[in-house]
């Protein structure tokens, strides 16, 4: 599904080397998890997958089935199925989250050649999906983001995950800033998505979020390469050991 | 020639291209104003008040052509069960208006008020204008008292079952109107008062606003689309005690528009709300002036502006708040901002406050920003396309203004009408 290969990102206005030949393969139906230091380029290969500015990809590649990401516009990868749940989501004030959510839907419907799904359709769909979040009415129609705290925006980031149905999930630590019950909620949220047609990619700084969602894969990432691949035991291995000693050990 | 000399020139000019209405009961008002005009003489590029709008083509003797806007678009207000009051390039058009008697309301023409004796008429026609000449001299209000041509009386001394609707087509590429009204809304009514339309190829309205204690005024216009149009306009409101006033005005093109809005709070607990949201590309200078005066206890006023501008349009906001002594309890608040999309717009403002008594909150700003790259990002990565989303920001943007209009259903249609404006121009 997702391939990346030899990825190289630099700092678009900075001489400034993040991603250094990044290599990635994430399957149709599996969970595969980034762990690694901070500043070691989690983020930026989220946003870099996305389409965010800013970045200048110097050399290697990303595809979604085939399809060179690097080359389309933001709204052009989301339509093609690309998802960033945002490590700090972004407030809009003025825009209601459920206008929000249904531009977002029927946008990339209509990119793709879908009908537009009916206000009456819409309005039953994200009222399920948000309750099985908790998200209530009023969170609904609040701006986007606005005075919301932060398990919140997570669980408004699921949310919009659930109702735009993505083939590729990025998560970029979804599971920061929230409490127990939350992690549950948010944790449910993407099991609940869990399909043989769609990949997960699951940034985390700690082992906690991938107790509730069961990682396929493990990657170490470190001074923008992936450094150490292996099962869910290497999560185990960072919570109880750190980075100290896989670092040492790939040295 | 020195400078007042050739302010003097001009005014002549500009008055000497104008007949003065001669008898009826309006004439001391008139000659009275039209000495207001030639003591203050015309708005010209050195005035302090009007340092960020040049005022030439306002006060020119001539009026410059303004080609008529062709749309197959419904007229602004169309959907609402509305009375009209039709003025084409500012005649009061009997045929296309409808019948002016509704309950709760009286509706005349302020060239009838003389014989049918229209006391309250008399009495405010030029009043709140003149007092509007302190401590800032508005001398296209006092050339408008001195040489209406045409104009209403509306007199609400009930609850009117359905907004008025005051209608200014523009027919004519040269016309020049100058339309006068005078509005009372007695203790305990309330009314919605609409107003859409370019008017003329220039335009100068003033409306003097009496609101009596309790009294309730809703006001929302649509300045034309017409994009060569010129219009000077001023409203001019005495608010009593818990009277309540709300001025909403949408402005989408035209190549110069100055409106002024003077506000006294005069009773105890009133309330006046100013807003303004204007989008304008390209060729398009919008000016809000706002004087608003605090002289009771316990009131609240409100101005909110919003500005977008691109390719070079300009946006100018003055706006102050007086705190007289003695107005204690005051809550003021003042926002204009502007989105400039491009580099080559400007936003100019000048916000003041002028406090005399202590215990009062008052509070001011203004912003120039760009669109939201952050926000921008978000809703692309979540597959909007970046016109779009652009637009939704910029809605976004003007929403506080647009909130301003206390009916939901207006709100939606000028949010519609904004829509349409920024969809044409992606
Ligand atoms: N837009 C940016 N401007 C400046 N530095 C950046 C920017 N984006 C990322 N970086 C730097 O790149 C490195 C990797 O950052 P990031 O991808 O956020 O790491 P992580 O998510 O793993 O903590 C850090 O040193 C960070 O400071
Ligand atoms: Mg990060």
């Amino acid at each position: 599904m997702l391939e990346i290969k030899n990825l190289h990102v630099k700092l678009e206005d900075e001489d400034k080397q993040i991603l250094k030949g990044l290599d990635l393969k994430v399957e149709a139906g599996k969970v595969h998890a980034i762990m690694g230091p901070n500043g070691s380029g989690k983020s930026t290969l989220s946003y870099v997958l996305s389409g965010r500015d800013g970045y200048e990809v110097t050399e290697g590649s990303a595809t979604l089935d085939g399809e060179d990401l690097l080359e389309l516009d933001p709204e052009e990868r989301a339509a093609l199925g690309v998802f960033l749940a945002f490590q700090y989501p972004v407030e809009i004030p003025g825009v209601g989250n459920m206008t929000f959510l249904r531009t977002a839907v029927n946008s990339q419907r209509k990119a793709r050649g879908e009908e537009e799904m009916s206000a009456a359709e819409f309005l039953k769909m994200v009222r399920a999906k948000a309750k099985e979040l908790k998200i209530d009415a009023d969170m609904l129609k609040r701006p986007v983001n606005v005075g919301f705290s932060g398990g919140e925006k997570k669980r408004n980031e699921i949310l919009q995950m659930a109702m735009l149905e993505p083939k590729m999930c990025i998560l970029d630590e979804t599971d920061s800033g929230l409490d127990v019950d939350a992690m549950k909620l948010v944790a449910d949220g993407v099991n609940a998505l869990r399909d043989e047609g769609r990949g997960f990619l699951v940034i985390t700084h700690y082992q906690r979020l991938l107790d509730h969602i069961k990682p396929d894969v493990v990657h170490i990432l470190a001074n923008g390469r992936i450094v150490k691949t292996g099962g869910p035991e290497l999560a185990l291995e960072v919570e109880n050991n750190g980075y100290a000693g896989i670092l040492a050990e790939v040295a | 020639m020195a400078l007042a000399d050739v302010k003097q020139t001009a005014t002549e000019a500009r008055l000497a291209a104008l007949t003065l209405p001669e008898g009826g009961c309006l004439e001391t008002a008139r000659h009275a104003a039209l000495s207001r005009v030639q003591t203050m003489g015309l708005p010209g590029r050195r005035d302090e008040y009007w340092k960020y709008t040049r005022p030439d083509t306002l006060t020119a003797a001539e009026v410059s052509k303004a080609t008529v806007f062709a749309t197959d678009e419904e007229p602004m207000f169309n959907e609402f069960d509305r009375l009209r009051v039709v003025f084409v390039d500012g005649v009061f058009d009997p045929e296309a208006s409808d019948d002016l008697s509704l309950e709760g309301v009286t509706i005349d023409r302020i060239a009838d008020i003389c014989g049918k004796d229209i006391h309250w008429a008399k009495d405010l026609y030029g009043v709140l204008e003149a007092r509007g000449q302190n401590p800032v001299e508005r001398p296209l209000a006092a050339l408008n008292t001195a040489f209406a041509q045409d104009g209403v009386a509306i007199h609400v001394t009930g609850k009117p079952s359905k907004p008025i609707n005051l209608v200014y087509v523009h027919s004519d590429e040269m016309s020049d109107a100058i339309l006068h009204h005078v509005i009372r809304v007695e203790s305990g009514a309330e009314v919605t008062i609409l107003e859409n339309g370019p008017a003329a190829s220039r335009f100068n309205k003033c409306m003097e606003i009496d609101v009596a204690d309790t009294g309730k005024l809703h006001l929302v216009r649509a300045q034309g689309r017409d994009h060569e149009r010129r219009a000077a306009t001023h409203m001019f409101a005495r608010l009593g005690t818990e009277s309540v006033f709300k001025s909403f005005t949408l402005t989408v093109n035209g190549v110069l528009t100055r409106n002024e809005a003077v506000i006294e709070l005069l009773g105890d607990d009133a309330i006046a709300h100013i807003a303004g949201a204007c989008v304008g590309d390209g060729d398009f200078h919008h000016d809000d002036t706002v004087f608003i005066t605090h002289d009771a206890v316990n009131c609240e006023s409100r101005q909110v502006f919003k500005k977008v501008l691109r390719n070079g349009a300009t946006g100018v906001f003055q706006g102050k708040i007086l705190v007289k002594e003695g107005a204690q309890k005051t809550d003021g608040y003042q926002i204009s901002q502007s989105l400039l999309l491009d580099d080559d717009s400007q936003f100019l403002a000048k916000p003041e406050l002028e406090i005399y008594a202590d215990d009062v909150i008052c509070s001011h700003g203004s912003t120039t920003g760009a669109i939201d790259e952050e926000a921008l990002f978000y809703l692309r990565s979540r597959g909007v396309p970046t016109g779009e989303a652009t637009d939704l920001l910029t809605l976004a943007f003007l929403a506080e203004a647009v909130d301003e209009v206390e009916d939901p259903e207006i709100a939606a249609s000028i949010v519609a009408r904004l829509e349409g404006w920024l969809s044409r121009r992606r």
